[in-house]
């Protein structure tokens, strides 16, 4: 039996901003086991990103439970919650945040220089991230060399180096023309079939049809969570929408 | 992590930003270098003025008109003037009944005159002094001689030039035996000093100036009948002490003084006023220090502003380091050496810079001015320069060090 990843049960999130309160997640709850590829998907303001970044350890809950790998996460210092972020998930973002005047190698490098490992020699892992998104051509390459589909293949690069045990995508497509998307799309396609948990949040059914299992959001609750019948597989020619 | 991750990070985030980075590190080079050269030029004025000062001799006691403390410096160097010592009291002084350990000694009226040759005006410290003035002073005659003891009270009216003086008033061209007006009235040189140099504060060099029998500068040229002070020398250093106490005495029978608080003169020697010339060029260099270090300060607030900036510009760089796994205190650290990376970086090129300013200021004033003027740079400034900078990095650091910290990263990732 495979076993449980995450574990949510009544989650919420509520900001308090001038004394008004704003529930941006509610009630929420659901599993997603080892391996799975899970898109959460809803409109603008649905709060699938807020959802996106309490799972990452980005943010804490402010009610509800989260068990991460059988440990509840309530009780994690900050301290406890960065380790958590470099060594057991990775993001991959829609801006896809990489340092600026900096190299690819550097900017995939960056998890490692803060994983508490004293030895051995980074560049064997930063390489073989690299060469798992088809970028390491381009190692020497400045972020601001690269196009938008190369620049999220290398925050895909990053998201990995670590060997995390779930990619976070938070709209990994969205700044990407279609054959960019399709590229990434592909990567992580091959990641969950390599056995990587991935969880992508998108506001595109197309997109989110990539995955294996749909959860909805709608006002801060889930609405619907199924898993996908007619999975689609992205493919050279495939046109995201 | 291993151990240099941090700096390793620090390191590239400077790199990156090389333009910032300068800017930076320009307002440390500035207070540093600053800093470096006003020690250095504190040193060497004062090692100068110090040189000039011991270069007249060990064993010499002044006697000066009007009581002073014994650390302070005297009233006639304040512009005071006191007309209580007279030539009897030099007489009286250079008694051996009186002072037996004195070996000689000299008797000075001064003032500044209008000196002039062939229609050229120019303005000279005007000594009156008793013929064993070169004997007393250590200072050797360049060309003639100096004045006998006949000349003391003979009203001659001769005159022996300074180095300088004869160099301003004749250039190349020899001196001797021409005639010079002093206040209108015409002397003849017979004798011209080498040049032994000048302190240019007043201290006793006889560079700049022009000597004439004392009788004849304290009635034609001055108009006066005391004396500015009096120096003798005495024959054994061991003896220094035994010297001044027996001046006092001579002193206070001169001028029928009773009690020592009555004293209207000072008695001092060399060694003495080496030390009040050494507190006071201490005073002034430190006061130059404390100039010096508010620029470094200023350069201090500045790689606080820039860091504070660079924070508000990286936001979301903090973020995306914290959600990648940095933990606050890393962040911290990070900025931390960075701002101590530039202020150490800018306290070398501060250094460096420094030292090269202070050698090409020695260089100038020792080839243009003609100054013995040391090139010192102590370990210790230094030392001070580079300590204080990286100092200022950290403490100046640390605020946007501790506000980059506790960004949260998810606020930081969504920050525009």
């Amino acid at each position: 039996m495979t076993s449980q990843l995450i574990q949510v049960k009544n989650l919420c999130k509520t900001y308090e901003n001038e004394g008004v309160s704003t529930r941006a997640v509610c009630g929420v709850t659901f599993n997603v086991a080892e391996g799975e590829f899970v898109s959460i998907m809803g409109p603008s303001g649905s709060g699938k990103s807020t959802l996106m970044q309490m799972l990452g350890f980005l943010d804490r809950a402010t009610g509800g439970e989260y068990i991460f790998q059988g440990q509840n996460a309530n009780g994690f210092s900050d301290d406890e919650l960065a380790e958590i972020r470099n060594k057991k998930v990775g993001f991959v973002f829609q801006t896809f945040n990489l340092l600026p005047r900096t190299t690819v190698y550097e900017n995939v490098e960056l998890p490692l220089l803060y994983d508490g490992d004293v030895s051995g020699d980074n560049s064997a892992k930063v390489l073989s991230a690299l060469r798992s998104v088809g970028m390491e051509h381009r190692k020497d390459y400045f972020s601001n060399q690269l196009s938008g589909g190369e620049r999220q293949r290398v925050a895909i690069a990053r998201a990995l180096v670590n060997d995390p045990s779930v990619i976070f995508a938070d709209e990994p497509t969205g700044n990407l023309d279609s054959k960019s998307g399709t590229q990434v799309m592909k990567i992580l396609q091959g990641l969950n079939d390599a056995g990587k948990t991935i969880i992508l949040v998108t506001h595109e059914t197309f997109t989110a049809e990539h995955g294996k299992r749909i959860i909805l959001m709608k006002d801060g609750g889930i609405v619907s969570d199924k898993e996908i019948t007619t999975r689609r597989f992205a493919m050279d020619g495939e046109l995201l929408k | 992590m291993r151990v240099l991750d941090p700096v390793k990070i620090s390191y590239r985030n400077l790199v990156a930003n090389k333009f910032r980075s300068f800017l930076t590190v320009l307002g440390i080079i500035i207070g540093v270098a600053s800093v470096i050269v006003i020690m250095a030029i504190g040193s060497s004025a004062q090692t100068l003025i110090l040189d000039q000062v011991s270069g007249i001799g060990s064993n010499l006691v002044g006697v000066l008109p009007g009581a002073s403390d014994e650390k302070g410096p005297p009233a006639q160097a304040l512009g005071i003037i006191i007309t209580t010592l007279k030539y009897e009291d030099f007489l009286a002084l250079m008694d051996k009944k009186n002072v037996p350990e004195v070996e000689t000694g000299c008797a000075y009226a001064q003032g500044v005159q209008t000196v002039s040759y062939q229609k050229n005006d120019f303005s000279f410290s005007v000594m009156g002094v008793t013929h064993d003035y070169i004997n007393v002073e250590n200072v050797e005659l360049e060309q003639g001689r100096f004045f006998v003891p006949e000349d003391d009270v003979s009203l001659s009216r001769i005159v022996v030039l300074g180095a300088g003086a004869k160099k301003d008033l004749f250039g190349i061209d020899d001196a001797l035996n021409k005639k010079i007006k002093v206040k209108d009235e015409n002397f003849t040189v017979v004798g011209v000093l080498k040049d032994k140099g000048s302190a240019g504060f007043g201290v006793g060099g006889s560079s700049d100036a022009i000597m004439m029998p004392l009788k004849t500068a304290q009635k034609i040229i001055l108009g006066i009948d005391h004396l500015s002070y009096i120096r003798l020398k005495i024959a054994n250093p061991d003896e220094i002490a035994a010297a001044k106490e027996d001046v006092a005495k001579t002193m206070r029978i001169q001028h029928d003084i009773k009690n020592p608080k009555d004293d209207d003169f000072s008695v001092r020697d060399t060694a003495s006023a080496l030390k009040i010339i050494s507190n006071i060029t201490d005073i002034l260099k430190y006061f130059l220090l404390s100039v010096g270090s508010i620029s470094l300060l200023v350069g201090g607030v500045g790689i606080m502003n820039i860091m504070l900036i660079s924070v508000n510009q990286r936001i979301r760089e903090v973020g995306l380091r914290k959600a990648v796994g940095a933990k606050n205190g890393t962040i911290m650290l990070q900025f931390l050496i960075e701002s101590a990376t530039i202020t150490l970086a800018g306290g070398i090129i501060g250094i460096v810079l420094g030292i090269a300013l202070a050698f090409i200021i020695s260089t100038v004033v020792t080839n243009f001015m003609g100054y013995d003027w040391q090139f010192i740079v102590s370990g210790q400034s230094v030392l001070v320069a580079t300590s204080v900078s990286i100092a200022i990095g950290f403490i100046f650091g640390l605020y946007p060090a501790r506000k980059a910290a506790k960004i949260s990263p998810m606020e930081a990732l969504r920050y525009e």
